[in-house]
């Protein structure tokens, strides 16, 4: 194998499944449905045009909202499923695990379970047993590997799971949700073992919503949404991306009360090439800018910033002047706002003052990103806003 | 020990049998097929032997789990079945008296009936039962089917060692021919992997299959020459027993009884003179257990999906 191979190649991906309108696995509906022409099922459409390349030694994410695709694509990663159209390829071998503790069994011991889930993997007896003791003490639980599996807690199996599956020994890695589970203390191992592995220059493939978990190991991450790559680049991209769909969903559910929905009141968000956006990196410029049609007399403007329905910031044009003549206004500003979304919302003035309010309008979301993690005297921070700070000993 | 030298055995004999079915690691590679991959196939029948392996070792160690007997079930219940049939059968109605060493060449042929529904009854299940596992892993389906009849195939060798007890105790002739047993166990085995192959197949879609199953079983115990010998069938109607012979259970049983216990057996060779016809039950073996494969393979890409 070249070193420039990559070592998985999707191409074209199309999968659907059919859904069953009811519990259809008995023959007496089979026949009903055959006489009475009802299909029986559902067509949904799951991925479709799918493609990326994965390289070789490359920490890839697969990022999605619950429902978009992504396990199905891990799926079919791992062969589970076949493909509608479209071409899988995988160069090397391929832990077909995609989630802890598969094949385990309540009824056998700690002990005859290793072994079970060993072979999953691939390893015989002998080698199971040169490695038992490792496993044992990796996952801490000496004590209890003559008990039966249903006697362990939750956490004691994803223990015990995590240290076989460690040891796979495949060219490639499917990691689906698995810090999902365990404790904090668990988390941790995690990590050092995904650091390892990053060192150690295996390619890795990583589902995951837990986007500093992206961000901090990726290479490249895909996001998924209604089974197209929508984007593909780097993970503090995707992440951020990922965030504004998550809260467009919510947007759309709750939020829309806040402001008015005017057509006739537009407002933009525009970044320094005066670009309509709504990510910001860190510290970059944006003009919000107000435009609205004639039939509305504009005395003064109002921006305001919220987070999480808490103001942030508010200004308004009351002392720069009137707008009575113009169709719109514009505010430059600095964001020097830390990582995560934001609303920004504007109010309206008629011609009368302060006691005229038209009322708020439009509400958009910007998403900021890239907030650097040190502070000029190289303290670590994180938060909305960057305070001045001084250690004192 | 015994266990795993019969399971090497029988790992052995399924190797030979899979040649036709390419490893189906492979197979969801749509269009291209990927040369480097199928060097690769060397390592996965490696890991295939391990998976069946431990497969096997797990299912024989949670059937008799939490039973004071344990092992000592799977010997005791065709034995205890034999008992039944026996004093109901031989003692009530009679059956039997014209052949030498009745008891013996009846505890075979329930055996092995045992043996044939065991094994189909479990490898029908066998995809369904473990779902959780093929809608996680990727690994050759068939595995399971086999795992599923290898403990039956197991159950069937610990039994045969009660029939040889027996066959000693009633002081039978022990043939040359006996060397032929091994054959007829093979082709019964085969005969039930392809019934296997089939049911399990069929039951990820329709679970009525196991309920059809169950009565057909039950039927066929009775149309296949267990309880009665087939000389009694012959009285009435040549033809119906030379139609009931041409079921391979039939025939394998027959011939094993032939083998092992009496040659005053039927066999569906002594029976139907046309070599043609009496080569039925054979070619129906070999064709149920090709198109059981490649309706298995065709199938079972649609596992994950559908269990």
């Amino acid at each position: 194998m070249s070193e420039n191979e990559p070592a998985v190649v999707v191409k074209d991906l199309y999968k659907t499944f059919k859904l069953p309108h009811e519990q259809h696995s008995g023959l007496k509906q089979h026949v009903v449905n055959i006489f009475s022409g009802n299909k029986g099922y559902e067509i949904q459409k799951v991925l479709s045009d799918v493609s990326f390349e994965i390289k070789k030694g490359e920490f890839f994410g697969i990022v999605g909202r619950n429902g978009s695709g992504k396990s199905t694509l891990l799926k079919l990663l791992a062969g589970i499923y076949v493909p509608d159209k479209g071409l899988v390829q995988v160069n090397g071998s391929l832990t077909p695990f995609i989630e802890l503790g598969v094949g385990f069994n309540p009824e056998l011991t700690g002990r005859e379970n290793v072994f079970m889930n060993g072979a999953l993997l691939g390893f015989s007896r002998k080698e199971m047993e040169d490695m038992y003791d490792d496993i044992v003490q990796f996952s801490e639980i000496e004590k209890f590997m003559d008990q039966k599996l249903k006697n362990y807690s939750s956490g004691m199996q994803v223990r015990l799971a995590f240290s076989i599956a460690i040891r796979a020994r495949s060219d490639i890695l499917l990691i689906d949700e698995v810090l999902a589970v365990g404790d904090a203390a668990f988390q941790q191992k995690c990590y050092r073992y995904f650091d390892e592995l990053k060192k150690a220059n295996r390619t890795i493939i990583l589902v995951s919503h837990d986007m500093s978990a992206i961000k901090q190991f990726c290479d490249r991450a895909i996001l998924i949404s209604n089974g197209k790559v929508i984007l593909d680049g780097k993970p503090g991209d995707v992440a951020v991306e990922y965030e504004r769909l998550n809260y467009d969903k919510e947007v759309n559910t709750e939020d829309s009360s806040v402001g008015k929905v005017d057509k006739r009141v537009t407002l933009s968000t525009l970044n320094p090439k005066g670009k309509n956006v709504d990510t910001f990196e860190y510290n970059t410029g944006i003009t919000l800018k107000v435009e609205w049609t004639d039939e509305y007399k504009v005395g003064a403007v109002g921006f305001l910033i919220y987070k999480n329905q808490e103001l942030i910031f508010a200004t308004n044009s009351f002392s720069y002047g009137e707008f009575l003549d113009k169709r719109e206004a514009c505010l430059n500003l600095k964001l020097d706002l830390g990582n995560g979304r934001y609303n920004v919302r504007v109010g309206l003035f008629g011609q009368e003052g302060r006691h005229d309010f038209l009322g708020m309008f439009d509400d958009k979301t910007i998403v900021i990103y890239n907030q650097p993690q040190k502070d000029k005297q190289g303290n670590e921070y994180e938060g909305v806003l960057l305070l001045d700070n001084e250690w004192i000993s | 020990m015994c266990i795993h030298l019969i399971t090497k055995a029988s790992e052995r004999i399924k190797r030979y049998l899979f040649i036709f079915i390419p490893n189906g690691a492979l197979s969801y590679q749509s269009g291209i097929i990927n040369c480097r991959l199928m060097k690769l196939s060397n390592i996965f029948s490696r890991r295939n032997r391990i998976l069946l392996r431990e497969l096997v070792i797990t299912d024989f160690k949670l059937r008799y789990q939490g039973s004071v007997l344990g092992y000592l079930w799977s010997l005791l219940k065709p034995l205890m079945l034999f008992a039944i049939l026996y004093i109901v059968f031989v003692k009530f109605f009679k059956l039997g008296k014209e052949i030498e060493h009745y008891p013996v060449y009846l505890l075979l042929g329930i055996v092995m009936w045992t043996f044939f529904t065991e094994a189909t009854a479990q490898g029908m299940s066998a995809i369904v039962a473990r779902g959780d596992l093929i809608r996680k892993i990727n690994f050759p389906k068939y595995i399971i089917v086999v795992s599923g009849t290898i403990s039956a195939l197991i159950n069937l060798l610990l039994n045969l060692i009660i029939v040889f007890v027996f066959l000693i105790i009633n002081g039978v002739d022990i043939r040359w021919s006996l060397l032929l047993l091994p054959i007829n166990i093979a082709e019964l085995y085969i005969f039930s992997l392809a019934i296997a192959f089939l049911l399990s197949a069929m039951f990820v879609k329709f679970r009525d299959i196991s309920h059809i199953w169950e009565v057909v079983l039950q039927g066929a115990f009775y149309a296949t020459p267990i309880l009665y010998p087939v000389s009694m069938v012959v009285a009435v109607s040549p033809i119906a027993a030379k139609v009931l012979m041409l079921n391979p259970v039939a025939q394998i049983i027959q011939d094993a009884r032939y083998n092992t216990v009496t040659h005053q057996t039927v066999t569906v060779n002594s029976l139907i003179n046309n070599p043609f016809i009496a080569a039925i039950p054979y070619v129906l073996v070999l064709l149920s257990i090709l198109w059981a494969s490649w309706y298995f393979k065709k199938s079972q890409k649609y596992f994950a999906e559908n269990v």
